[in-house]
């Protein structure tokens, strides 16, 4: 009844291909963002958004990149926290020695640095498949992890193999408060989920898509896979290369190698295979299952008044992480975009049955 | 001719070139004293068996049920968990028995509430399923059986023995719990040769991974074999996990050595019990070899703030080999159908 | 679609709840307990965990709290993570009527992390015997209280007590010692120290690291087993401890060549070797293993009645007496703080001067029962460190026993570098340095 097409005809190309053809998502879109940078400061508190919202931002960003690489191209990397860690300690250095530097520039250059890197962990790509190649790119994670702690130039020398990062000052605006954090990465947010949005529905996207779907054809049709793979390595890179740079900037502050470690990378995998692969939606849905979960599971004991030891917890977070993963799996396994996909084709025939 | 025979194998022989190479720099350094470097071949050897332990059950699993099973670490552990605590009630061969039949249970839990619903879904599903249940036996087995550090006690000696020590000068160390676990490793691959070849079950294993619908098509039970094989890839985390605990305190690291064991599997192959022993041995002389001998070098070299190049140094190795054979040494080759 | 509504409606009640401030103005210290009861690091937190706690509970039940204040306390899982323990600090810092009293990390890592914060949240983080070398300077780390030691004076100490051994520090020119460190900010704190001092006395450092969680050590045991080190120092806590020992066993390097720091010798590391451990020797600072007269407090006024943290036969550990003196330190400080500030609960900056205004003496241990357990402790707000001793425990195969002989660091060499590191530290962060005089004047 109200989310029909109805009326809206489009008489030109551009509005035909918009990303957004359907009024409705338009307005709905709209408020959302008018909600998200306008509400949203003057409602949530400090504590959540240091512990949820800010780490949701830069999490879904890094899923939105793995989601690139795995849900669209279909090359499965289970390292991808190696290309966070190189972003992190290429804006580290590079704010440390080119101090002048805008914030942004030391953004797109680190995620440059990391894209390099990823396509060069991309090649074996060309030549292994499946799940060879995922365990391949373990190599990249545990590499990283032994880069960053031992050639101490990366780590300025620090005896202790700790970074300290000073606040994001930009244009004079000294960003340190959780508010301030938030509408500085929401800002970052939008931009790149509309580049990724853009490279999707473009030739690009179309190539990754082939070679996920039937790679030996498209190579017949003409795709390159070279180009295809390697490509989609470089920017997914360079997406987990900015999420990683504001993950140790803006969220940690202060972080020593093992932040970017496996765990962090299988995280990221469990974001998209539940938020949904393929789908950027999903890579949000994901981040914020991923994120709000263990907090969820370590107050609940708490909330549902059972006197429960610490150590309990924490297995109990295990345990039920666990299994919500296989029932996730279980339930649908293309993740949940693919319910709320589900649920606006209902919504367009509401109230009818069919 | 020769040159066709090189310019067809040329990845293949450079590869070789290179490992070989790598084997005998050290001899380079005229520092290097040869019954040291026995000392580390062996050293490497016993780790190499003790990660084959490891990667037989991956390879077991895949063989025959087409699963990545990501909680093999996790299955480990809860074997040896299992057997630490419950030999401080019983003697240990009781424990040992019982921790068996514990893991038969688990491998039919698993087959009917993970695999059996998430039949025919992709590979990346299914091995995110198996994680799922690796994080949920790492939680389980806390709570039921404590995180504390136990021990298994086999009633080996620890002290380690100095044999060939008129070959070598001082004689080479030998540790007797890693020859015990080598003797171990071989009677197991052995015993399960055996089982494959000459047993009707093992036949019916075989079966299934080549083919599920034909082996469906003549009568064999596909759930059935699937809790065996689990089962089976159970036995083996059990006496991986015996061997590995009473070396190293069962504690809750203890699944990281599954992620030890990743390079081996993908360099044997996924689906070869071969390959994951020539894989382990290959991986463990070359990991140690590159920690003892390398490490410092590119210490000195690089200015380094230490050594500690094993972890990455197998998945590079196991990396090369792929870039060769890239479905591991003993694989199956991928036939794509367009 | 339910999953996902389900999910939205908790994270918006989460949200409704948590962004309501907890009012509860009871007459209440709030002490968070960041701990680790699971993973790698848990035969060590434990311990600590349960002698912290059993001594908060001691004070509420036989001296009414803190001068009738009473006090509260809740457990937070960190799992030696520091992603976590930043939650923890998040979640717990603005628990109670005055907030966080004070803030126990138990982790160098966390440390490093929290200190940045505590500048700005006001709220003292204490780092008994761990956490930031430099940190003992109070003007540049006005938050941060490394009482009773650090890496520096511990390494520091060790060196000492080898070159004794050996009969001089000067006989120590030439000879190799092997440190092996975990992976981690407190592995490679100490590294900075004993470079100093090898360039000084002479002796050849090896640092020989070990990845979390530090169960793969036979490589460096073989290249210990190479270089031949005359001493190997021990850096490590959880369970590479013990898997150090058992690989020196397995490698046959002689325990009593072996030096572990004071988060390297307890019972949890050496009782998984069984008999390989006889001979191994660690440090020991404040508090060495066994029962005195506060034991007995707490067996009456809390096991017996039930309330017990952990075992009963665990009280009187190394870890478990070092728990309890870091809270007894803590509720001290309180104690004094409430001196200056009167009798009421106590916000972090009050306490901050209850810290740094610390004076434990003898008549003060002798008062509290810990005669034996506990060595002086005196801060001001230019040393945060407020001295630091250790003595040598040695096992041997059932207990520890402590050598005579109290080391002091030489505060010769230890001065000039704490001064470097923390004005390193205060330019790179923009901290303007405290003035301590004006600040007591």
């Amino acid at each position: 009844m109200f989310y029909r097409e109805n009326g809206q005809f489009k008489s030109t190309y551009a509005s035909d291909q918009q990303m957004l053809p359907i009024l409705q998502d338009r307005i709905f879109m709209a408020a959302l963002l008018v909600f998200a940078f306008g509400a949203v400061p003057f409602v949530v508190s400090d504590y959540l958004f240091l512990s949820l919202v800010i780490p949701f931002l830069i999490l879904a960003l890094a899923a939105i990149g793995l989601n690139l690489l795995v849900g669209y191209c279909g090359q499965i990397s289970i390292g991808h926290a190696a290309f966070m860690a190189v972003g992190a300690y290429a804006a580290y250095n590079i704010a440390l020695r080119i101090p002048q530097l805008n914030f942004l520039v030391v953004l797109v250059l680190a995620g440059l640095i990391a894209a390099a890197v990823g396509v060069l962990f991309g090649v074996p790509s060309l030549r292994i498949k499946g799940l060879y190649l995922a365990v391949a790119t373990l190599a990249a994670q545990f590499f990283t992890d032994w880069l960053f702690a031992r050639v101490k130039w990366f780590t300025n020398y620090a005896h202790s193999g700790s970074v300290q990062t000073a606040p994001i000052e930009m244009l004079g605006w000294k960003i340190d408060a959780p508010v301030e954090k938030y509408l500085f990465l929401l800002g970052v947010l939008v931009v790149f989920t509309l580049i990724a949005k853009n490279l999707v529905r473009s030739h690009i996207g179309r190539e990754w898509m082939a070679m996920r779907d039937m790679d030996v054809a498209a190579e017949v049709i003409g795709i390159r896979p070279v180009y295809a793979k390697l490509t989609a390595f470089a920017i997914s890179s360079f997406y987990c290369g900015v999420a990683g740079a504001l993950w140790g900037f803006v969220h940690l502050g202060s972080w020593e190698p093992l932040a970017f470690n496996l765990t962090l990378s299988l995280n990221l995998l469990f974001m998209i295979i539940i938020g949904g692969m393929g789908s950027l939606l999903g890579s949000y849905i994901g981040a914020a299952f991923i994120v709000i979960l263990p907090i969820l599971l370590n107050q609940a004991p708490q909330w549902l008044g059972m006197r429960v030891s610490t150590a309990m917890t924490s297995h109990l977070e295990l345990m039920i992480f666990g299994a919500l993963i296989i029932f996730f799996l279980i339930v649908e396994p293309l993740g949940l975009a693919r319910l709320w996909a589900v649920g606006k084709e209902k919504l367009r025939l509401w109230p009818f049955p069919h | 001719m020769l040159k066709n025979v090189i310019g067809k194998n040329w990845p293949v022989l450079t590869l070789g070139v290179a490992l070989l190479g790598g084997l005998l720099a050290p001899f380079a350094d005229k520092s290097t004293m040869p019954g040291f470097y026995v000392e580390v071949l062996l050293g490497g050897l016993m780790a190499g068996v003790l990660y084959s332990l490891v990667a037989l059950g991956f390879a077991l699993i895949f063989k025959a049920s087409g699963v990545f099973n990501f909680a093999q670490g996790a299955m480990v552990l809860f074997a040896a968990l299992a057997v630490a605590r419950l030999a401080e009630r019983m003697p240990l061969w009781a424990a040992i028995l019982l921790a068996m039949a514990i893991m038969v249970v688990l491998a039919w839990l698993i087959e009917r509430l993970v695999l059996r619903p998430l039949v025919n879904q992709e590979p990346v599903a299914l091995l995110m399923a198996t994680l799922g249940v690796a994080y949920f036996l790492d939680g389980f087995g806390q709570t039921v059986w404590g995180s504390d550090i136990y021990s298994i006690e086999l009633g080996i000696a620890k002290e380690p023995v100095m044999i060939l020590a008129g070959l070598f000068q001082g004689g080479i160390l030998v540790n007797k719990e890693d020859f015990v676990a080598a003797i171990v490793a071989a009677a197991l691959v052995l015993g399960l040769a055996v089982f494959f070849q000459k047993t009707p079950t093992g036949r019916a294993l075989r079966a299934v991974a080549d083919d599920h619908q034909a082996a469906q098509s003549i009568g064999i039970p596909l759930n059935r074999i699937w809790v065996i094989v689990w089962s089976v890839a159970g036995f083996v985390a059990l006496v991986a996990g015996v061997i590995w605990g009473s070396k190293l305190g069962v504690q809750f690291s203890l699944s990281q050595v599954a992620l030890k064991a990743l390079p081996v599997v993908i360099l044997g192959g996924f689906t070869s019990v071969t390959g994951a022993i020539v894989g382990g041995l290959i991986i463990g002389v070359g990991e140690k070899m590159a920690e003892v001998f390398l490490g410092p070098v590119l210490v000195q070299a690089f200015d380094l703030a230490g050594g500690g190049i094993e972890n990455w140094f197998a998945y590079m190795l196991a990396l090369l080999f792929l870039l060769v054979r890239p479905e591991g040494l003993f694989g199956e080759k991928h036939i794509d159908r367009v | 679609m339910k999953a996902r509504f389900v999910l939205l409606a908790v994270a918006a009640a989460f949200a409704a709840i948590g962004s309501t401030s907890a009012l509860a103005q009871a007459k209440e210290q709030f002490f968070p307990v960041l701990s680790y009861r699971t993973g790698a690091y848990a035969p060590n937190g434990v311990p600590f965990a349960n002698g912290f706690v059993d001594y908060l509970k001691l004070v509420n039940a036989r001296d009414g709290g803190i001068n009738g204040i009473k006090i509260t306390f809740e457990e937070c899982e960190t799992g030696y993570a520091t992603d976590r323990g930043v939650e923890c600090y998040e979640r717990l810092k603005g628990k109670g009527p005055t907030g966080a009293t004070l803030f126990h990390p138990l982790s160098t890592g966390i440390t490093f992390a929290l200190t940045d914060k505590s500048f700005v949240d006001k709220i003292p983080i204490v780092t008994p015997g761990y956490g930031r070398a430099d940190s003992a300077d109070g003007t540049v780390f006005g938050w941060n209280f490394p009482l009773g030691g650090t890496y520096w004076t511990s390494s520091d100490m060790l060196i000492q007590h080898v070159g004794k051994k050996e009969g001089g520090l000067d006989k120590l020119k030439g000879k190799k010692i092997a440190l092996v460190y975990h992976d981690s900010p407190y592995g490679k704190e100490p590294i900075a120290l004993l470079q100093e001092r090898a360039k000084n006395h002479g002796y050849e450092l090896l640092l020989l690291p070990v990845t979390h969680p530090g169960v793969e050590q036979k490589a460096t045991w073989l290249q210990i087993r190479q270089q031949r080190p005359d001493y190997v120092f021990l850096w490590g806590w959880g369970v590479m401890n013990s898997t150090s020992i058992k690989e020196a066993v397995a490698t046959g390097y002689p325990r009593e060549k072996m030096y572990g720091v004071w988060w390297s010798g307890a019972e949890p590391d050496v009782t998984p070797a069984g008999d390989g451990a006889k001979g191994y020797n660690a440090l020991v600072f404040l508090s060495p293993a066994g029962q005195g007269q506060v034991h007995k407090d707490i067996l009456k006024y809390v096991h017996d009645k039930g309330q017990g943290t952990g075992k009963k036969e665990d009280i009187g550990e190394v870890l478990y007496n070092r728990g309890m003196v870091s809270a007894m330190m803590s509720v001290e400080a309180v104690k004094r703080a409430q001196i200056k500030y009167g009798k009421k609960p106590l916000k972090g900056e009050e306490v901050r001067w209850g810290l740094e205004n610390l004076a434990i003496d003898d008549a003060l241990i002798k008062k509290l029962g810990m005669t034996g357990f506990m060595r002086p402790v005196s801060t001001s707000c230019v040393d945060h460190e407020g001295g630091s001793s250790a003595a040598i425990h040695i096992w041997d195969g059932k207990k520890w026993n402590v050598q005579p002989g109290i080391y002091q660091p030489d505060m010769s060499i230890l001065k000039p570098m704490i001064r470097v590191s923390a004005s390193k530290y205060a330019g790179e962060k923009k901290i303007t340095v405290r003035d301590c005089a004006k600040e007591a004047g």
